[in-house]
């Protein structure tokens, strides 16, 4: 029973913590344009990521 | 590299930049032909290399470049030019177009599905143990009260986040007195969270909170595949709207050439219009001798003449001379803006349509809900008590999603899109498939759509071709276009002077010639067509080229593809009679009529509507908008005036005509898809009332089947991708 409450809330801080970062790539702009950062990393010079 | 750049010419596009509070200022411009890699490195370090530019970004998905400059007086065309040296022709965004382009929508959307998963991922986590006590295994009532407090703990917030989107549509729909698909599901989900909260609180075992996530997670997915399908049409409807360049080159009291945005332009002010551009707003010819195209706005193939003194009116092309004009009326007072108003009058009879998942929504929400309060007050009328019997009646409403309804329609409709987007397609909205599938007579316009719109040679005689193409080659005009198109590339004429509304004059191998009018080559007496070129050498025999707007080769077939579908053509041309009798001839179309102004066509498709007729409309002038706006369906080809491109619900690129035939195909065959979904659906219902109403549906048996029903719908929509295919 014990473990059960210890397991829970971290499974569930788990689960926030992918929604947060999902949150965060999408306010970033990373789903903007797939087909430019596609390409982008075959660019060598470049180092304009997203600011 | 060097860039020479010409400062003299350079028109001002200071009105396209969006100036910041800190300074620096900020372009969007649409790139045209920017594909790969390369290309972006290519842009991105040449227009950074500029001066003042700060970065230089470009969004190869969208195929725009954001640039921000240093300082507010940032040169936008001085960005332009080096692009279009480059290679890539590039338009500046109206800033405010732009500004609303970052669909903010689709993000709140997506954020709302993320949240949903999550709640609906950690709460069945909960629900596990739960359902497992059901059957016997060992789970003892405190253990289950925490398991449903968590689970209710994780799924609330979560529910009412991704509810919000299907509650606030749900509260317009019930304003404005009606109640769409999102009245259901907005009842069923509260209902089911206050009642898992009752059960949770009184220690019981059906708690719904999973279900209620999960159901709003599938409902998000559909929810966002039909935002997604209106917003590429709306973004790709911004892009063309771009590339018309709703800009105009004003001259300046101090003679400085200045481009302004067309809704800028003021009365009486002077306008420069090179060949090859479209007049901006109505004016008269101040200064200039040219022919002017107005094709798209009437329809007519021959071009008009117009000198000084003469009226010219917006939208018209201008072909051989320059231009200026004195503007007498404001863009919004223009004849396009005239047709725009009758467009947008059209458009809000479509906005009437009732879309398929809603007029099913309309049976569906009365015959649920009172199957639902049946249970209720039978429950209580057979002694089961008020908490089994509302337990009884929420499992009902949750077993019944309407899932078939909001997520396998939209299913079903992205697919057909992404297999017409593939035959170059474009379709606008989900609502345009379901009503391309209801149409029963097919109207065209015939300049530009059933015909290539632009002329062809038709007759010359031996050799001439070759010997008047170098000619041809140095003029804009689209006839000797069409000529030294027939000739393919070659030599060009030397010392040419191009006398406008005449013809062009140059040395060929050291020989004067003409290329024009009959009278530009000296004969006086002959009443020269305005589709044909006369040509002589300099005191030589005048050898004449006769030009036809051809019919598209696929005219015929497609037309006789429309009858085989069970449908009814009909043509209605803006051009004279002589030719639209020639291609209806040809084309075995016996309605047809000739003349006809925008108000006449638009007057003619509500005289079908008023018989019951559900009329696809296919044309590509502001002639054809308002008709294109007022049809039951519209489709445009991709040459179109942006005008009539919006007003169409699908716009097919390319020369085939036949994607006509194919777009009804594959609206039909979605059409049936979705009319099985709502089958499937209704069998499904009918099974899982009884077992509802009798208490056999515990929360697992709602989950199951919740999401083996949505499975079920989604996978038939997916059979989609074949469908239409011959």
């Amino acid at each position: 029973m014990g473990i059960i409450l210890i397991l829970a809330p971290i499974s569930v801080a788990l689960g926030l913590a992918g929604l947060a970062a999902f949150w965060w790539t999408l306010r970033n702009g990373q789903y903007d344009d797939p087909a430019g950062d596609a390409a982008r990393i075959l660019m060598e010079d470049s180092d304009n990521r997203i600011s | 590299m060097a860039l020479t750049y010409d400062l003299a010419r350079a028109p001002d596009l200071s009105a396209f930049l969006r100036k910041e509070k800190d300074g620096t200022a900020h372009l969007e411009l649409l790139v045209k032909g920017a594909r790969c890699a390369a290309c972006m490195s290519k842009i991105e370090t040449a227009v950074a290399g500029l001066p003042d530019v700060t970065t230089a970004r470009l969004n190869l998905t969208e195929g725009r470049l954001a640039v921000r400059f240093a300082s507010s007086r940032g040169d936008a065309s001085r960005v332009i030019a080096t692009l279009d040296r480059l290679g890539y022709p590039a338009t500046p965004f109206d800033p405010a177009k732009a500004a609303e382009a970052h669909d903010q929508e689709s993000r709140r959307l997506i954020l709302a599905l993320a949240v949903a998963g999550f709640g609906a991922g950690n709460a069945m986590m909960f629900s596990v143990p739960v359902w497992a006590g059901l059957f016997g295994q060992e789970l003892g009532p405190a253990t289950r009260s925490i398991m449903l407090w968590l689970s209710a703990i994780v799924a609330t917030p979560c529910a009412i986040y991704a509810g919000l989107p299907f509650f606030e549509s749900a509260w317009r729909s019930l304003k404005a007195g009606k109640a769409n698909m999102d009245v259901p599901i907005s009842v069923g989900v509260i209902l089911t969270l206050f009642i898992s909260f009752v059960e949770t609180f009184l220690n019981g075992r059906d708690a719904y909170f999973d279900a209620a996530v999960s159901l709003l997670f599938l409902l998000l997915i559909g929810r966002w595949l039909d935002h997604r399908l209106r917003a590429r049409a709306r973004s790709a409807a911004a892009d063309l709207l771009a590339l018309q360049a709703p800009a105009a080159t004003v001259l300046g009291a101090d003679g400085l050439e200045r481009v302004k945005p067309l809704s800028e332009v003021a009365v009486g002010e002077r306008i420069l219009v090179r060949p090859g551009e479209r007049i901006p707003v109505d004016g008269f010819v101040e200064d200039g001798v040219s022919e002017l195209d107005n094709a798209l706005l009437t329809g007519e193939t021959a071009p008009v003449d117009v000198r000084p003194g003469d009226t010219c009116r917006a939208g018209a092309v201008n072909l051989t001379g320059q231009l200026r004009i004195l503007a007498i009326a404001r863009s919004e007072d223009s004849a396009v803006a005239a047709i725009a108003r009758l467009v947008e009058a059209g458009a809000q009879t479509k906005s009437l349509y009732v879309r398929l998942a809603d007029r099913a929504a309309s049976i569906y929400v009365p015959v649920i809900h009172s199957v639902a309060a049946l249970t209720f007050l039978g429950g209580l009328a057979v002694g089961l008590g008020p908490r089994e019997a509302l337990l009884r009646a929420a499992a009902l409403l949750i077993i019944t999603c309407p899932c078939a309804l909001g997520l396998a329609v939209p299913a079903v409709q992205i697919t057909a899109s992404a297999r017409l987007f593939r035959k170059g397609v474009l379709v606008k909205s989900g609502a345009a498939l379901e009503r391309l599938a209801e149409v029963d007579h097919v109207v065209f316009d015939k300049t530009g759509v059933l015909t290539e719109g632009r002329p062809r040679l038709i007759e010359a005689p031996a050799q001439a071709v070759a010997l008047a193409a170098p000619l041809a080659r140095a003029s804009a005009h689209p006839l000797a276009r069409a000529l030294a198109a027939e000739a393919g590339p070659g030599l060009r004429a030397t010392d040419v002077v191009e006398t406008p509304g005449q013809g062009v004059e140059g040395m060929i191998n050291g020989r004067r010639a003409r290329l024009g009018r009959a009278s530009f080559v000296g004969l006086d007496g002959v009443r020269g067509g305005e589709t044909e070129l006369w040509f002589a050498f300099e005191g030589d025999t005048r050898v004449r080229f006769r030009f036809s707007d051809q019919l598209r080769p696929d005219a015929a077939q497609t037309i006789a593809d429309l009858r085989a579908l069970g449908l009814t053509v009909e043509i209605l041309s803006g051009d004279l009679e002589g030719p639209v009798a020639r291609a209806a001839q040809t084309l075995h179309v016996d309605q047809w009529r000739s003349g006809q102004t925008p108000q006449d066509k638009a007057a003619e498709i509500d005289a079908l509507t008023a018989q019951g007729r559900k009329v696809l409309m296919v044309g590509d002038g502001l002639n054809d908008t308002a008709a294109l706006a007022k049809a039951h369906a519209a489709m445009a080809p991709g040459a179109a005036l942006d005008a009539s491109q919006n007003a169409a619900d699908l716009v097919f690129a390319g020369d085939a005509l036949g994607a006509v035939a194919d777009s009804i195909r594959v609206a039909r065959a979605a059409r049936h898809r979705a009319l099985e979904n709502f089958g499937f659906s209704a069998l499904y219902n009918l099974g899982a009332i009884p077992l509802a109403m009798l208490g056999f549906v515990n929360p697992l048996i709602a989950a199951l089947a919740m999401s083996g029903s949505s499975l079920v719908v989604t996978l038939n929509a997916l059979r989609m991708h074949g469908a239409g295919r011959r």
